[in-house]
């Protein structure tokens, strides 16, 4: 069987999409790709059946908080780097034929992050999605499970939040509780 | 008012219980109206490898549906990892992957370099190919023993367990500590190998194959293993790929793909290895490819052995603003005493940047994705570890086999629960 050549992978979601890329960054010999976040489906459907393209794996999703300044209108290294929003979730995908991987980044912004989600394209993000919307707190429109995944059912907040007390925690008993949630306000409401 | 009180404390246990409306569009109808039952198996029991509560939907002796639940080992690393430097961050990726902790440090250094764009020398390379095909090895054994234990073997963990323990044994020569090594670090090892280690390891490489044999006397051809392992918990390759499946759990489905062969790293492309491959993708394939991946992991090993004795150099990278100066230099030069105090106290900048690294552990991929800020702590960590994929995909390979081929469906994909939960 003849397999197609490898095609870049930046002007072909480019001539498809148009608009819809955002940016494109090179650091370390990986690509990124900053998609709007409504066509994130369309662009991961896109690169996995496309000829040339063949990214036929997921193989990792990860959510990025740029809490307290680093993102938006004010971020001093925006010319080296994109971020219009708080919010950043990367999906790492590989093509196992070509043997490269390439990053689909789209941003969610502060106040009520949401994203479509990549489950109706790979079943593989089916998890990794409930992670994110877990420990970090970003909703995934469609997702067919909302429970939380890690974390008790009855957790409040979201760990992986910048803004969510990390160490100098001590152990709660039930003399000292009240104590504890009154200077971890995030934790308890 | 007796009445009256059990009532109330009825109401008291429902609440507490839950309704089977909560998992209404998770399991099927048949379960809600009861014509199906829902059987609870964890978060304690002895084949489930780790702390996982498995929500088994039974028709009969068939499952139909599996609510893996997860997060009883969870341990904050990512988190934690915000508020250390890059290298204080090491040690707990030990405590992921608890049974080849090597790998974990690997993945992670091997992140911190790419982001740092840091080089590791030959030496170095070989002594972490060294380290991490004898971590291969010491983590397949205990999911050998216990695989076998689970499909009711008990012999073979006594003999997979005696190994091992020659294994941890050249892990505490190599870093003082048996499992919790903290060995491969950013830019190389942390020390040179001792003395007494090359000998050890001969003698060991010497033993093995023929330890290798007699696990297979005991298994591959006998005839209650196979009945329970062939034909069992069969994962199609498009299943595997599609569920993102790395590592034995997708060779086993004929898918040729090996981080190490396809993108290799410390030096693995000039090693002569072969990649063993399923049929069937069965329980009883991914046994046997585990099994030659022992043989593999051998070959590796002498070629490695061969290389470290006549290669010399440094074992950690020279470069001073990231890897600490040798013990005995500091008390020659200033600048030494300088970088050393530097390092151990504030550490070194990373790029306000992100990168992706995986690397081929004994389960599948790990990958490690990491944030810097600019400064010297990490923005975001994240590792994606191959037990929580494989978990994810358990609902799809565990439907219509029998309950018990649920335990030889999760021994066969070699979950480690602190592996899933971080």
């Amino acid at each position: 069987m003849e397999i197609p050549a490898a095609i870049d992978p930046v002007p072909a979601v480019r001539e498809a999409f148009g608009d819809g890329v955002l940016h494109v960054k090179q650091f370390r010999d990986e690509t990124t790709i900053v998609v709007a976040a409504e066509r994130l489906p369309e662009v991961l459907d896109f690169l996995r059946v496309s000829s040339g393209l063949v990214y036929n794996m997921l193989s990792d999703i990860s959510a990025v908080d740029y809490y307290p300044a680093d993102f938006g209108d004010e971020f001093a290294g925006a010319e080296s780097d994109f971020r219009p929003e708080r919010f950043a979730v990367s999906y790492h995908i590989l093509s196992m034929l070509y043997n490269r991987r390439l990053r689909i980044k789209a941003f969610a912004p502060e106040e009520d992050p949401r994203l479509p989600t990549a489950t109706v394209v790979w079943p593989a993000a089916d998890w990794l999605e409930r992670e994110i919307a877990d420990m970090m707190g970003i909703a995934f429109e469609g997702h067919h499970d909302q429970r939380r995944l890690l974390m008790p059912d009855d957790w409040h907040g979201h760990p992986h939040r910048r803004d969510y007390p990390l160490g100098k925690e001590t152990v709660a008993f039930s003399f000292n509780v009240d104590e504890i949630h009154q200077h971890k306000p995030f934790a308890s409401e | 008012m007796a009445v009256a009180t059990q009532s109330e404390s009825i109401e008291e246990r429902r609440k507490w219980e839950g309704s089977l409306e909560q998992l209404r569009g998770l399991v099927s109808e048949r379960a809600i109206t009861g014509e199906t039952m829902l059987l609870n198996m964890g978060p304690h029991h002895p084949s489930t490898h780790g702390v996982l509560r498995l929500l088994l939907e039974l028709d009969g002796e068939e499952i139909v549906t599996c609510l893996p639940d997860i997060g009883f080992l969870h341990t904050g690393i990512e988190k934690s990892v915000e508020d250390k430097s890059y290298e204080k961050a090491l040690p707990l990726t030990d405590r992921m992957d608890y049974l080849s902790p090597m790998s974990n440090n690997m993945a992670y250094a091997a992140a911190v370099e790419k982001l740092l764009d840091l080089d590791v020398p030959e030496r170095g390379q070989i002594i972490r190919v060294i380290c991490l095909e004898l971590a291969r090895c010491a983590s397949h054994l205990v999911w050998l023993g216990t695989h076998a234990i689970d499909m009711g073997a008990m012999s073979v963990l006594l003999y997979a367990f005696r190994e091992r323990e020659r294994i941890l044994g050249m892990f505490e020569m190599l870093s003082g500590q048996r499992m919790m090594s903290s060995y491969i670090r950013p830019g190389g090892v942390w020390r040179d190998v001792t003395d007494d280690f090359l000998p050890t390891l001969k003698q060991f490489l010497n033993d093995f194959p023929a330890k290798v044999d007699d696990y297979e006397a005991l298994l591959t051809q006998n005839p209650i293993w196979k009945d329970r392992a062939q034909g069992v918990g069969v994962i199609e390759p498009d299943v595997a790929l599609a569920y993102g499946m790395t590592g034995p759990a997708l060779r086993g489905s004929g898918v040729n793909w090996d981080l190490r062969k396809a993108q290799p790293y410390s030096g693995y492309e000039t090693y002569d290895f072969n990649v063993p491959l399923g049929e069937h993708g069965d329980v009883y394939d991914r046994y046997l490819i585990r099994i030659h991946e022992f043989r593999e992991s051998m070959k590796i090993l002498n070629q490695a052995v061969a290389r470290l004795e006549t290669a010399k150099g440094p074992y950690r990278s020279e470069n001073r603003k990231y890897c600490p100066p040798l013990r005995s230099e500091l008390g020659q030069s200033m600048e030494a005493v300088i970088h050393h105090f530097k390092l151990w106290t504030y550490g070194y900048d990373a790029p306000d940047d992100e990168i992706y690294s995986a690397i081929e552990s004994p389960r599948g991929e790990i990958g490690c994705y990491i944030h810097g800020t600019g400064a010297n702590k990490p923005r975001r960590v994240h590792f994606k570890t191959p037990s929580f994929i494989h978990i994810s995909a358990l609902p799809v390979i565990s439907r219509g086999y029998l309950l018990a081929d649920m335990v030889a469906i999760i021994g066969s994909v070699d979950i480690v629960l602190g592996d899933c939960d971080r």
